[in-house]
């Protein structure tokens, strides 16, 4: 974490070359190519089951990709467990919430000491940054509200201060005001030089602290650049926002009609290989 | 005053042994998701490894209790878990308890094997030696054994809650993936926790072998007793589980000092029930408590979805069922017919699973008692081969099917099968010993069945009789099967959920599938009274019920076939046997060592078998046909139906 300079670009903590990935026979991602570089958030946006979960699981270590490879910090990490991942400095958060709900605040805490932290430096970060989970230290996990247990989750990504953070929509079943205040957060952490990938449906949200945005579609990245430099034509497609995006998909452009067809696929397909 | 004192004395010291079976049982429930039906067996093995290393070996007791306790259990456990449980972490409690049943059975067979059956002494720590208090003799190893069952609980208590591989075991039940995520290594976690159950259990077994002087099966079946200990506690909470196992203990103790043995007292059934009182404890704590969810069971792989068989088809079959065993019969010895008989019989009895297991998805531990009481149904009824026996078994034992499936039914998975469990243990204790019955040790002659005026009196009738009633049985299932009622049987197994939405009646399904699984039972169980010619209470005892779930699903569930593979390897365990004389128990270890082929197979071996032949036979029909189609259609048409065929 030194070398503040940030005038000569930085190495890409996350790589993603040519990567194609597959739920058993069927293949969900045709190639895609992304990097990541420390203070960057780079947001996968596009319709459900495009393919941005399925990038963040590679990027995880979840899924093996099937060609292309993928390395974090120069290193190639095709197949390499998603435990060592997260113990040698990438944090995932995966999609619902990354908590455990039968476990205490506290015992929640304790799980995220594997990235390095002790326990009681993790403590103290996660309640410095968010008092309510103080009070709420003894509290079973799954009895807080969906806001109180997202803060849960995104302590992980203090206390552990990773290189690389991966969310998957973390705003979902969330109210407007808790995700703005999420992605708050997100923009801060990426600040102290953590890469951040994250996917999100509505894209809105995301936008905001996005430094770059990639599209997707039916398995790979149509569109790639810096949130306002985006084709309107695709902007309008995918990115219509929360509030628009369910009229617009339903009136149905060719090419939303197309994204909704290949999300009934590999959610088939998901549910085969899980 | 001094007589309860000294039944409470005695009620705290069984329910100490019972609390020290029952967390290890809640350990390994709350921290690998999977409830070990084997864990009683495991403590079992450990006490006689403890009696070879300190009575064989002569080692000094504390070394016997160090090496097995701390080494050979922990090794045991992990073993366990590396090489039979992953391999089925995510498969369904049908499964899984499948695959722990299996590894009961197969260590009792490895005891009887490395430990012929004979008399063994394991002395209590520190002799029959103790003191008095408040005027009860009280031995050293009561003192220990409660002393152990503290410790056990403050030191669980302790590491499951306090450090951080304690924490982590338990976040693994919760959610295995994101443990990963976190940079927990969730597959040793599971390897521990699989060796910290074995560690208990070994405590456990230890503590309680020198009262049972060191016999396999009550050794066995003790901690059965403590898996209601384990259901107070709703199999998490240890506190509770520990005050579960007191009451336990203080009730059977009482129940001793207290009941009365005299007049109406005087009978098996009540006498039993002081024995059955953990059962009947089990059955009630399961009707009472609320239900958990039960996890790992939310996505069920299901690989290979066979289309039933049509009509044609199962004819097809039964005719060749019963032509094979036609055959058969004619060259067989006398002993080999017999086999081949009991297997069919048995194989009958499996049937009644197929709607119950493998098409509705519900577990159930107790057909031998079904059997049972189809047996004694055909004894009493029966009486000169009247078919009327045959109607009054599958009767009977579907009323009591149905009884005994209206309070299980709000019952699911795991919680259906202990309650079944309960009611075969208590059935064990409270009817078939009785005089009613077969008589205690005794047994009852069973007549066979005469219809149509034939006699089945020789072995080979009777056997060829049993090939035509098992065909004639598996063509009526499958033809159930294929009509309404299997579809919702189906619906049910794959989701109660989305039946629920549907409108479908699931407890009214669940009652009759209960109902005609425990008749088909009954009526089999029957016939396999009359194949033996007599019949004891041992034969239908709790016990015999797992190899036959067991056998059943290794041949597969699903299927009729599958049933008729489990009962003709079951039933030619004699033949096993004798090949095999230096091996203890050939049958045990074998049914044993087939729950572990699951993992590879876990929709058993007929499904595999027909796909297997069915690739084969599509293979060589393109191998054949491709040329063929070629020369008649042109190079052409040839090359593209090439390629079409040979998938198919």
């Amino acid at each position: 974490m030194s070398s503040p300079d940030r005038s000569v670009p930085v190495r890409p903590v996350l790589h993603l070359r040519s990567v194609r990935a597959a739920y058993g026979r069927i293949e969900v991602l045709h190639g895609i190519d992304l990097v990541v570089r420390p203070c960057e958030v780079v947001a996968l946006l596009g319709p459900n089951g495009a393919g941005k979960s399925t990038v963040l699981k590679v990027a995880s270590g979840q899924l093996v990709p099937t060609a292309g490879c993928f390395h974090i910090l120069g290193r190639h990490a095709n197949g390499i467990r998603p435990d060592v991942l997260a113990r040698s400095g990438l944090c995932t958060i995966p999609e619902g919430r990354g908590i455990f709900f039968n476990l205490t605040v506290t015992e929640n805490l304790t799980m995220m000491t594997y990235g390095g932290s002790s326990r009681r430096e993790v403590q103290e970060r996660a309640f410095a940054r968010f008092p309510r989970l103080a009070e709420r230290r003894r509290q079973v996990a799954g009895t807080m509200s969906g806001g109180e247990q997202q803060m849960l989750a995104m302590a992980r990504a203090l206390s552990v201060q990773p290189a690389a953070l991966l969310l998957d929509e973390i705003s979902m079943g969330l109210a407007p005001l808790v995700v703005d205040e999420l992605y708050e957060l997100v923009a801060q952490i990426a600040a102290d030089r953590v890469a951040v990938l994250l996917t999100e449906q509505f894209a809105r949200a995301a936008l905001g602290v996005a430094s770059r945005v990639a599209v997707m579609a039916q398995g790979r990245i149509v569109a790639e650049g810096r949130p306002d430099d985006l084709p309107a034509d695709l902007a309008d497609a995918y990115l219509g926002g929360s509030g628009t995006a369910g009229r617009r998909e339903a009136g149905g452009s060719a090419d939303t009609r197309a994204g909704d067809t290949s999300a009934g696929d590999t959610n088939t397909s998901n549910g085969r290989a899980a | 005053m001094h007589e309860l004192i000294a039944f409470t004395i005695v009620g705290v010291v069984t329910g100490a042994a019972y609390a020290v079976a029952a967390s290890g049982l809640v350990v390994t429930y709350s921290t690998s998701g999977i409830f070990n039906i084997a864990h009683g067996a495991v403590g079992m093995f450990m006490a006689f490894v403890f009696w070879q290393f300190e009575m064989a070996w002569h080692w000094p007791p504390l070394a016997a209790l160090f090496v097995t306790v701390c080494v050979v259990a922990p090794l045991s456990g992990a073993a366990v878990e590396r090489f039979l449980i992953r391999r089925v972490s995510d498969a369904s409690v049908a499964t899984t308890l499948v695959v722990t049943i299996g590894l009961m059975v197969g260590l009792i067979g490895l005891v009887d094997t490395i430990w012929p059956p004979q008399a063994r002494v394991l002395l209590p720590f520190f002799g029959h030696s103790g003191f008095q208090l408040v005027g009860v003799f009280v031995t050293w190893e009561d003192v220990i054994t409660v002393g152990a069952a503290l410790g056990i609980a403050a030191g669980l208590r302790l590491f499951l809650y306090r450090t951080r591989t304690g924490v982590t075991m338990r976040a693994v039940v919760d959610n295995r993936g994101l443990a990963g995520l976190n940079g927990a290594r969730p597959a040793r976690i599971g390897t521990l926790s699989w060796a910290l159950g074995a560690m208990l259990a070994s405590i456990a077994g230890i503590l309680i072998a020198p009262e049972l002087q060191l016999s396999v099966l009550p050794l066995t079946l003790l901690v059965v007793d403590a898996y209601a200990a384990a259901m107070i506690g709703r199999l998490r909470n240890l506190p509770l589980t520990f005050a579960g196992a007191l009451l336990i203990g203080l009730l059977q103790s009482y129940a001793v000092g207290y009941m009365p043995s005299t007049g109406i007292w005087d009978s098996v059934p009540l006498q039993g029930m002081r024995l059955a009182i953990p059962s009947i404890l089990l059955f009630v704590t399961l009707l009472i408590l609320p239900q958990d969810k039960i996890r790992g069971a939310v996505i069920q792989v299901r690989r290979a979805v066979r289309p039933t068989a049509g009509l044609a088809r199962s004819l097809q079959g039964a005719v060749f069922l019963v032509l094979a065993v036609v055959v058969a019969t004619s060259f067989l010895g006398a002993g080999d017919t017999v086999d081949l008989g009991t297997g069919l019989a048995l194989g009958l009895i499996m049937l009644s699973l197929v709607p119950l297991s493998g098409w509705g998805g519900q577990v159930s531990l107790c057909q031998m008692t079904f059997a049972g009481l189809g047996a004694f149904a055909m004894a009493r009824a029966g009486g000169g081969g009247s078919p009327l026996g045959l109607l009054a078994a599958a009767g009977l034992a579907g009323a009591v099917g149905a009884l005994v499936a209206l309070p299980a039914l709000r019952l699911k998975g795991l919680y259906l099968a202990l309650a079944t469990m309960a009611f075969a243990a208590a059935m064990d204790d409270m009817f078939f010993p009785t005089s009613t019955a077969f008589t205690f040790n005794g047994s009852v002659a069973i007549p066979r069945p005469s219809i149509f005026g034939l006699h089945f009196t020789g072995q080979r009738s009777f056997v060829i009789f049993l090939a035509v009633v098992f065909a004639v049985v598996s063509v009526a299932l499958l033809a159930l099967r294929r009509g309404p009622f299997g579809r919702v049987l189906s619906a049910m197994k794959d989701s109660e959920a989305a039946c629920a939405t549907l409108g479908l009646n699931l407890t009214l399904t669940k009652l009759v599938v209960f109902s005609i699984s425990a008749a088909i039972a009954g009526f089999a169980g029957a016939l396999y009274g009359g194949m033996e010619s007599v019949a004891g209470a041992t034969q239908f005892e709790m016990l015999q019920s797992l190899p036959i779930l067991l056998l059943c699903v290794v041949g597969g569930v699903a299927t009729c076939s599958g049933a008729l593979f489990g009962g003709i390897v079951l039933g030619l365990g004699p033949v096993f046997q004798s090949a095999l004389p230096q091996v203890g128990s050939v049958t045990l270890l074998g049914t044993g060592l087939a729950g572990a082929t699951l993992g590879a197979n876990p929709d058993g071996v007929m499904p595999a078998l027909y796909e297997r032949t069915a690739s084969w036979c599509s293979g060589v029909s393109a191998r054949l046909t491709g040329p063929l189609a070629r020369k008649l259609a042109g190079s052409a048409a040839g090359s593209a139906t090439g390629p079409g065929t040979a998938p198919a």
